[in-house]
């Protein structure tokens, strides 16, 4: 028997709601899994969407991307730009060759440190679903 | 090369106990770059931190990775740290390894594997940082109060004792606000004009206070320290300098009000002040204790521009040649430090809420009628009458919640104030006329307030009101009384009083205009249009624009302790920032690569600061470009870039990039097998 497949999973967390929910999470000793590393940015709206795609392309087998809920933005109006752009973004992933369950945009407030662990561990029981991703050489020669 | 050094924090015990940090360390020191690795039992206290210091010198580091806490906590700390050390202090990156590792994981060698690859990450992330310089900016000391009424008035008098100018744009002809409208206040029962009007005065007769009533902010640039505010001014038709407020002009106007023989009056206009219960002339101060006490025409009934230059008695009779009617509107641009947002409110109409036949029966009628028509120097001179046909009512009946925590008409807040001011109005009714009855129907009594529980026990014990725990269900005549129809669910029954008079607890909503101004000063707010605070808990008296600060029931529903407490933090934070020579700005701005720069503009529409402009460069190439004090580094404008012409400092596509290669580089499968 092999060992559990263990996804390698990004996380993209804006800097004022969802990092500091991570933080709660911590704070409140609320276990999750290990699988998520997180790359603190100021707010959603700062990624881009090359950078999930970087990720993918890396390696990655599952990008998540959490900032303010709609409303509670930092900056006012940066989730709207995410959401935007990242639902695009989202669409155009099985066009990339890459499951759209291996992408998610959510919302995670500074006070939802529960909501945190369990949206990470949802996720990430998604994608350990999934299994490894095929390798972006793979995604190449299948879109030839 | 980059000279890295990794300093990991044991936090006690907090990460050492389930994360192995010599490992960490061991393991760090092996990664690209990395010159220098060592783990201490609290970085963040003296020691560690000279520890820090010491390395960068011994080892002439360039780069500092500290793995800890949150950066939430400690990054300021280490910065310091790292400029102590003689480095610049942003090429210092923390490496979450307790909120988002040991607190989380009880597992020992996953812990440690995932503690040494978000080391890894905030070393890749680290070499790519570059030194950061923020820039200083001057500061106007002076400070614009939005709003006269007693929030602004507290605001902008706290802020003038400190020494420092303040201007006072009110939209309406005189200071005051609602407060000004009020008979008594709860839970003192202090009579609200007595406690309010010296403060007017106060700040009229204030050197370092300027006054520009009848006027609004129309236009906001600039940014903390710098703001460059357009003010309209409405022509009053009345020149304020000369007017002495003598009132020979608005007892002099043909169409002023008349006190008939019956007692009735006859003539004038609705007077807004007076709740349209009184009547005003065509040329009128809102109440007698107008500050400044200086009259505006209201052109639409005046005669002399209804009917084109006819009349034009007021100005003959004025002993000082004060009346105008050339005046024009007038738009001045001022310099200020600081804003502070003191809207206040408006009352919700019960037009709206049919059931209760507000505006069909003359004698269904709001609180703040209420509060004119108890007040001495309102339109029955104190004397409680309904407005139907002038008569003592003797049964009244108080209807609770209208128009709040109501889902079905979008207003699920509590107006927080409607149950003390009910307590209040059955205390004043009984006082009035100890003989009337009182019921009041009420959801919940929310008296959270010191004294306030008591006061309105008071209402109940002393003065017998009838409280009611229920909703009214309809209000209709019949037999020239009022039928209130609604339920008493503490006996679960319903119940049926014949009024003779009903007031309705309106309740607080933002007032007109307040979406369009909060736009012009880009402040946030929620969707019943009442500003939202930087942080609800933390940050309750400023806005998410640097320098923009709030007082009073802009916020939301407050009573006039809260708003008077808040009203003066605000000014403190206004005086904080004033107080200032200079401000330094965040260093971690977005920043316009002009090469690259094709014009586009996209980034001048997704910036929510407006920190972005049009330039030109020496070249006369057109350019955007990044105002830095203006910028609050979100990095939209980045994304919106099509050339790749904008990076955010501190968050540069390359550091994030690195990043994401740092974590993927190193197989995760392998890493568990090793377990």
């Amino acid at each position: 028997m092999s060992e559990p497949f263990e996804p390698r999973i990004v996380g993209f967390l804006c800097n004022w709601c969802s990092y500091a929910g991570a933080d709660l999470a911590g704070t409140s000793r609320i276990p999750y899994p290990p699988n998520i590393r997180i790359i603190r940015v100021p707010c959603s709206g700062r990624v881009d969407p090359m950078l999930a795609m970087k990720a993918f392309l890396e390696g990655a087998d599952g990008v998540i991307v959490l900032g303010c809920h709609p409303g509670d933005c930092h900056y006012s109006e940066g989730n709207y730009h995410a959401r935007r752009r990242l639902v695009l973004f989202h669409r155009l992933l099985e066009f990339f060759g890459v499951e759209r369950d291996r992408f998610r945009l959510d919302w995670v407030s500074a006070s939802e440190g529960v909501r945190f662990a369990q949206v990470v561990g949802e996720f990430t029981e998604a994608v350990r679903r999934l299994g490894p991703r095929r390798r972006p050489e793979a995604v190449l020669e299948g879109s030839r | 090369m980059a000279r890295v050094g990794v300093f990991v924090c044991h936090c006690g015990s907090n990460i050492a106990a389930t994360v192995d940090v010599a490992k960490v360390a061991e393991e760090a020191v092996k990664m690209d770059h990395v010159v220098y690795a060592t783990h201490y039992v609290y970085m963040c206290s003296t020691p560690g931190q000279e520890l820090i210091q010491q390395k960068i010198q011994e080892y002439q580091l360039d780069r500092v990775v500290v793995a800890a806490c949150s950066p939430r906590m400690h990054e300021r700390t280490f910065r310091k740290a790292t400029a102590q050390g003689g480095l610049n202090p942003y090429l210092m990156e923390q490496a979450n390894i307790r909120e988002h590792d040991s607190w989380v994981h009880a597992d020992i060698p996953v812990a440690t594997e995932k503690a040494i690859e978000i080391v890894r990450m905030a070393v890749a992330k680290a070499v790519g940082l570059a030194p950061l310089e923020a820039a200083q900016v001057g500061i106007t000391k002076r400070c614009l109060v939005i709003g006269g009424g007693i929030a602004g008035v507290q605001a902008a008098l706290d802020v003038a004792e400190a020494g420092y100018e303040v201007v006072i744009v009110e939209r309406e002809p005189s200071l005051g606000g609602h407060m000004a409208q009020l008979d008594k206040t709860f839970p003192t029962l202090d009579c609200s004009a007595c406690i309010l009007t010296p403060k007017l005065v106060d700040a009229a007769q204030h050197p370092k206070i300027k006054l520009y009533t009848y006027s609004e902010v129309v236009g906001v640039k600039g940014f903390v320290g710098n703001f460059q505010v357009t003010i309209r001014r409405k022509p009053r038709y009345v020149d304020e300098k000369l007017c002495t407020g003598c009132g020979i002009c608005w007892n002099s106007c043909p169409l002023r009000p008349r006190v008939q023989e019956d007692g009735t009056v006859k003539g004038g206009f609705p007077s807004k002040f007076e709740a349209n219960l009184g009547r005003r002339a065509a040329i009128y101060v809102p109440f007698a204790q107008a500050v400044p006490l200086v009259p505006v025409i209201d052109t639409e009934h005046c005669t002399w521009f209804v009917k084109g230059g006819k009349c034009g008695l007021c100005a003959q009779k004025c002993p000082r040649g004060a009346v105008n009617y050339t005046q024009s509107e007038e738009l001045i641009t001022e310099p200020f430090g600081a804003i502070i947002v003191a809207t206040g409110f408006d009352l919700f109409d019960a037009r709206a809420l049919g059931e209760y036949g507000y505006g069909r029966y003359p004698d269904v009628i709001t609180g703040l009628e209420l509060e004119r028509l108890m007040n001495a120097s309102g339109p029955t001179h104190g004397h409680v009458l309904r407005p139907s046909d002038g008569r003592p009512p003797k049964t009244v009946v108080l209807v609770s919640c209208v128009g709040s925590r109501d889902e079905k008409i979008g207003r699920p807040y509590c107006s927080v104030v409607c149950c003390m001011y009910l307590a209040k109005h059955a205390i004043m009714l009984k006082e009035h006329d100890p003989e009337v009855e009182v019921y009041n129907f009420y959801m919940d009594i929310r008296a959270g307030g010191k004294d306030y529980d008591e006061f309105t026990r008071r209402a109940i014990e002393q003065y017998g009101a009838h409280y009611l725990r229920g909703r009214v269900s309809q209000v209709y005549e019949r037999d020239g009384k009022l039928i209130v129809e609604g339920v008493d669910t503490l006996i679960g029954r319903p119940v049926e009083i014949q009024a003779d008079l009903v007031v309705l607890a309106t309740g607080i909503t933002a007032p007109e205009g307040a979406r369009e101004l909060f736009q012009t000063l880009n402040i946030s707010y929620n969707q019943y249009a009442f500003i939202n605070e930087a942080h609800p808990k933390l940050q309750p008296v400023e806005t998410n624009t640097d320098g923009i600060l709030l007082a009073g029931c802009a916020t939301g529903p407050k009573d006039i302790p809260a708003t008077v407490a808040q009203a003066s933090g605000a000014a403190a934070k206004a005086i904080g920032i004033l107080s200032k020579e200079t401000l330094i700005a965040n260093p971690m701005v977005a920043e316009v690569n002009e090469r690259e720069c094709v014009a586009c503009q996209l980034c001048v529409q997704v910036c929510p600061y407006r920190a972005i402009e049009m330039t030109t460069t020496r070249r006369g190439k057109p350019v955007a470009h990044v105002n830095p004090s203006v910028c609050k580094g979100c990095g939209l404008c980045v994304n919106a870039c099509r050339g790749g012409a904008i990076n955010l400092k501190g968050f540069t596509d390359q550091q994030l990039v690195s990043q994401v290669s740092a974590l993927l580089a190193e197989p995760l499968a392998e890493v568990l097998d090793e377990r």
